[in-house]
């Protein structure tokens, strides 16, 4: 049941909320929307935060997902610097940080993820950086140049893709790494020995399978990092770059179903019929893959915002997803659809040594994900072929002289 | 700034000045007109931007990339005048420009 008139709030004003709310009006929601951000700027991209943003090529204004005086002219309470404190699901009610209440409706819980913090001594000292806003941004920004001594700790998509920037901005580079591989979590041998290559031959010095034990610093100021085997990496200043954390606190304080981030349906609907979750904090279904688990990604964020939309202003729910991400790091840009899981083979097409090749993770004769570093037409197809789960031929995948539409016809 | 105008597929025009040095795309999304979906944010990563540039517009929009094309080559319903909004920089010259949208973005 729909009802237009609804008052929507919308708890988090990322890119998921963002969208949910301009989503809302677009589908013809008439009743109040209000927006509540923590942040002191209205909705805006992330991704370029690590990458053109850093490195100068972007400002705030394009940053933006939609211009400020758009919240206004489309009726969009949008309140700034402010949070969530308390869910009254009986009453629907969420009080804010600052005291107000506000009496709702239809509730979106679009709160997000924060950055795991080392739990290791020194931790407090300045010049110790992650990038989840672009606040963080703007200090990381300060803190790299040449001649400036950068150590980027976790080497996942976030601290490569500031190690790369941190090169192109003149600064030396040392990335820290746990694991013997980088993206260890998230990607195959292959694709991790590439890309530490590639950020190699552009200078990034690495320190695989080393434990941070904690920071040491001068005057309140981060000086260095500290490694289990009792060596110092100097440092004018660290990102920290281990991972996130779905804020669902609010939503399991007040009972609803949490699984390391808020359970939805395929309506992006909780446990309570009035609440939904999106984004960052939800745990949710993926048909294609017949499991549930929570991504972060600005795709995910995005086709849940319509999932939202949709079920709220009474729309059709949108066609199913091919979950998809990308990373961009020097002149490669890598495109993932799908996630390897239960996958049984690992198909190379193309050669690393070109700098154009993808990696296909298969499950029988059936694609889960692919990895496509400079190759469109394999991440395109790739993501088809891993949507409508069509078998394939293992022969004509690895097989450059057969084009990727041969592939799939 | 440059008048565009936005087609959807269903007829429906939306007529928006856009700054210059945005691109075709931000100004649609910075304009919340339904039908670039533009999930990547211009990164030329989604090819969920996708529009048909009238024909007298050709020239003035520039080349694509061969990024572009490649994207482009794999999306549905591509015709020679495809291009991928995120990749037209918004110029004083593109006054009066009209693209029109694709029926969906996938």
């Amino acid at each position: 049941m729909s009802d237009l008139g609804a008052h929507v709030v919308i708890l988090g004003a990322g890119h998921a909320g963002g969208t949910a709310a301009a989503l809302l009006r677009q589908y013809g929601h008439t009743g109040p929307i209000t927006l509540i951000g923590d942040e002191p700027l209205a909705p805006y991209q992330r991704p370029p935060l690590s990458k053109a943003w850093l490195k100068g090529e972007a400002d705030a204004d394009s940053l933006a997902l939609k211009p400020l005086e758009f919240y206004a002219e489309h009726q969009i309470d949008f309140r700034p610097n402010t949070r969530a404190v308390k869910l009254a699901r009986a009453d629907k009610v969420v009080t804010l940080a600052d005291g107000q209440t506000l009496t709702y409706d239809v509730l979106i819980l679009a709160t997000g993820a924060r950055a795991i913090k080392l739990p290791v001594p020194g931790a407090e000292l300045a010049g110790l950086l992650e990038l989840r806003t672009a606040a963080d941004a703007e200090a990381l920004k300060a803190a790299v140049g040449p001649g400036k001594r950068l150590a980027v700790v976790g080497g996942g998509y976030i601290g490569l893709e500031v190690a790369a920037s941190g090169r192109a901005l003149g600064a030396e580079v040392v990335v820290i790494e746990r694991e013997q591989r980088l993206l260890a979590r998230v990607a195959c041998e292959s694709l991790s020995d590439f890309f530490r290559g590639v950020h190699e031959t552009h200078g990034v010095i690495f320190e695989m399978g080393a434990s941070v034990t904690g920071f040491v610093g001068e005057d309140g100021h981060v000086t260095g990092v500290t490694l289990a085997d009792g060596r110092t990496v100097p440092c004018d200043a660290a990102v920290i770059g281990v991972g996130a954390t779905p804020n669902d606190e609010l939503a399991a304080d007040c009972g609803l179903d949490t699984a390391r981030g808020v359970v939805v349906d395929l309506e992006a609907r909780t446990s309570d019929p009035s609440i939904f979750a999106i984004g960052d904090v939800a745990h949710r279904p993926m048909p294609i893959y017949d499991r549930m688990f929570r991504m972060e990604s600005v795709p995910n964020a995005l086709e849940q915002a319509k999932q939202a939309a949709s079920a709220i202003t009474g729309r059709p729910a949108p066609a199913g997803e091919v979950p998809w991400q990308w990373s961009d790091q020097y002149d490669l840009k890598l495109q993932i659809a799908g996630y390897a899981f239960d996958a049984d083979e690992v198909l190379l097409r193309g050669d690393p040594a070109t700098g154009k090749f993808a990696v296909f993770h298969l499950k029988g004769d059936q694609i889960q994900s692919v990895e496509a570093i400079n190759s469109p037409p394999e991440f395109m197809m790739g993501k088809q072929l891993i949507g409508n789960r069509k078998p394939v031929s293992k022969a004509k995948l690895v097989d450059l002289s057969v084009s990727m539409k041969e592939v799939v016809a | 700034m440059a008048k565009i105008t936005y087609i959807e597929h269903d007829g429906t025009e939306h007529v928006v000045d856009v700054k210059t040095g945005l691109t075709v795309m931000e100004g649609a999304v910075k304009n919340n007109i339904p039908g670039i979906d533009a999930d990547c944010g211009g990164a030329c990563a989604c090819a969920t931007c996708h529009v048909y540039v009238d024909d007298a517009w050709k020239d003035k929009t520039g080349e694509s990339s061969a990024m572009e094309e490649s994207m482009l080559d794999f999306a549905e319903n591509v015709e020679p005048n495809s291009r991928l909004s995120c990749q037209i920089k918004v110029t004083d010259e593109l006054e009066g420009l009209i693209v029109r949208m694709p029926e969906s973005q996938h």
